[in-house]
């Protein structure tokens, strides 16, 4: 390894380090479940508005399944956990010799990776036959399958069906949630930064160019709905393991809608956009509380004058990161750097 | 004279009971610059996009060497090593100048997933690569101060130089340029001219191109196509061609040959 990228390494590793002291030592001390509660599911969103900002933002696919995938990563993962685990914790811990800690660890995310492996494989199935529908066309499809999903689930009794699925596990804490999310928007980050990422802005900007620059639209278009949808699933498992009860009701299109808010509101195509939006539109509900009656009416309104105010959303399709900002100084001072360098 | 690279065979499109191209016979040979000339909705247009892959010739053949290509995708003939430009310049209007050419190179790139995620060295050693090529190609076309400028924010000769640029960075034998100087005044159209020169030679390209403009095409082509209503009128270099009684016929009607 280079000696700047070890640099680098060190650098990320001690930032980690210190956010998990604070958080530790300073923050976590004076939040009480509510709030807490409330800052687990911000992770979540972060990880569900992240990945669906690849299909609909960044590869311009306008899906309203994600709630779909969600649903298969949370009842997959849930019930490995839950048949699965009985069976699967005794061995890691008494015939492998692990640690309790560490055999639940591998247990929910071993469970969470199936989750989100199922998932991805639905969004390969979606992907494929949608890839001749565009824009209400491919909206209605996609929909209609988050639906079939959903009502799939409803009826398999082993999952809880009507009734819902209750006593899994509590083993997605604040640390894997966010963990997660990190890694869903580094991955995707890095994914769409890269020179074959720029593929999936291609054929949001103009499919028949991209094409004609030797792009296969076919298959990037599906392996963005194999990602998005994989990291849907995390989400799902992530969901599942935190609040230990689910219900098709939790799955609902309204569900994949609030995700589409937050990519728009946040910028389609813009990472930064989606985490920001996906905090604000998860604290805000919970900060106009306080004016009880009025509160959805408040939330809509405020939705309204973004939209009105900003329509390209809140960071349109900007990026904050350092890179970013070091490109645009090179540029000023007239640097020829800017192709070096790695955004 | 060395073996043709592109063979374009008896080949005809129909769109319904319409037929845009009829029996075209094309033969590119290597480092040669092609014309095609024709009156609006005579199939020229058409013509690039059976070439490229956009549509599927009803019936004959077209062949890039040895390999038929007639019937692939467009992404596939791309690779194979035809690039084009549009009528209607078509760049990806959100992205910058770099990135527009960036994305081209895309085909080339060997890193996979894993090595772009935990970026790798050799990850980071071929974006670099690339960037550096890509700016390359920006100077090259005396586009480099535009490199982080959204495409659409590029006024209208640089977003034609630009879509060259973007054509070139998929390394093509062939090269197709869809009516180039369209919407250029009188000097931007010579500028142009000498840049098609100028990248034919430094890149060893076979170019074909459309224009309405007689002037671009006749200084520019070695040999012209003459289409009007798919049928193929009349082919030879510009001064044949320009002497021929049925182009004439067909850029200003029957009467004017009388």
């Amino acid at each position: 390894m280079a000696p700047n990228a070890t640099a680098r390494l060190v650098l990320q590793a001690s930032a980690a380090l210190a956010v998990v002291t604070v958080w530790a030592r300073w923050i976590a001390p004076h939040v009480n479940p509510y709030q807490l509660q409330v800052i687990n599911y911000i992770g979540i969103n972060v990880v569900m508005a992240v990945s669906l900002n690849l299909i609909n933002g960044h590869t311009g696919q306008f899906s309203i399944g994600h709630a779909g995938f969600m649903a298969l990563g949370a009842y997959g993962s849930a019930a490995i956990t839950c048949y699965g685990g009985p069976h699967l914790l005794p061995w890691l811990s008494g015939t492998l010799g692990l640690a309790e800690g560490t055999a639940k660890a591998l247990l929910l995310n071993g469970a969470m990776l199936a989750g989100g492996g199922l998932a991805a494989l639905a969004g390969v199935v979606v992907g494929i036959p949608t890839l001749r529908l565009r824009g209400d066309y491919l909206a209605i499809a996609t929909l209609g399958f988050g639906e079939i999903i959903r009502v799939i689930i409803l009826n398999l009794d082993v999952v809880g069906g009507a009734r819902g699925f209750t006593d899994i596990p509590e083993l997605a804490g604040t640390f894997w949630i966010f963990l997660w999310a990190f890694v869903t928007v580094a991955v995707i980050a890095r994914i769409v930064g890269s020179t074959k990422g720029l593929a999936y802005l291609a054929i949001r900007e103009d499919e028949v160019a991209a094409e004609a620059v030797g792009i296969s639209t076919t298959r990037t278009k599906v392996s963005a709905f194999l990602l998005g949808a994989f990291f849907a699933g995390i989400g799902g498992g992530l969901f599942a393991h935190n609040v230990t009860y689910l219900h098709t009701n939790m799955f609902t299109f309204m569900k994949s809608i609030e995700y589409i808010v937050m990519v728009v509101l946040g910028g389609m195509g813009s990472i930064t956009g989606s985490v920001v939006a996906a905090v604000v539109l998860t604290a805000l509900p919970e900060a106009l509380r306080a004016i009880e009656k009025y509160r959805m009416v408040m939330y809509s309104m405020l939705l309204i004058v973004l939209m009105l105010t900003r329509p390209q959303g809140l960071m349109g399709r900007h990026e904050l990161s350092f890179a970013a900002i070091r490109r645009r100084l090179a540029v000023r001072k007239g640097g020829a750097s800017v192709a070096g360098d790695v955004p | 004279m060395s073996a043709p690279v592109l063979v374009v065979e008896n080949v005809t499109k129909c769109f319904g009971g319409l037929t845009a191209v009829s029996e075209l016979d094309l033969e590119l040979r290597s480092e040669e610059l092609v014309g095609i000339i024709g009156p609006n909705g005579s199939g020229k247009t058409t013509a690039f996009n059976l070439i490229t892959g956009f549509y599927e010739p009803t019936r004959g053949s077209i062949r890039l060497g040895d390999k038929r290509i007639d019937g692939l995708r467009t992404n596939q003939i791309n690779r194979a090593g035809i690039a084009r430009t549009f009528q209607n310049i078509r760049l990806f209007p959100d992205l910058s100048a770099l990135d527009n050419v960036r994305v081209a190179f895309h085909v080339g790139v060997r890193s996979g997933i894993t090595s772009r995620v935990l970026r790798t060295q050799s990850f980071l050693d071929e974006e670099r690569r690339i960037g550096r090529a890509a700016m390359e190609l920006l100077e090259r076309f005396d586009l480099a101060r535009f490199a982080l400028s959204s495409a659409r924010n590029l006024p209208y000769g640089e977003q034609r130089r630009l879509e060259i640029a973007r054509a070139l960075a998929t390394s093509p034998k062939i090269l197709l340029l869809d009516e180039p100087a369209a919407g250029m005044n009188p000097t931007e159209k010579v500028e142009l001219a000498r840049l098609i020169r100028r990248v034919k030679d430094e890149y060893d390209l076979t170019i074909l191109l459309i224009d309405h403009d007689m002037k671009v095409v006749m200084g520019l082509c070695d040999r012209i196509l003459v289409l009007d209503h798919g049928e193929t009128i009349a082919q030879g270099t510009p001064e044949q061609v320009q002497r021929d009684p049925k182009v004439i016929a067909a850029y200003l009607g029957a009467d004017a040959v009388a």
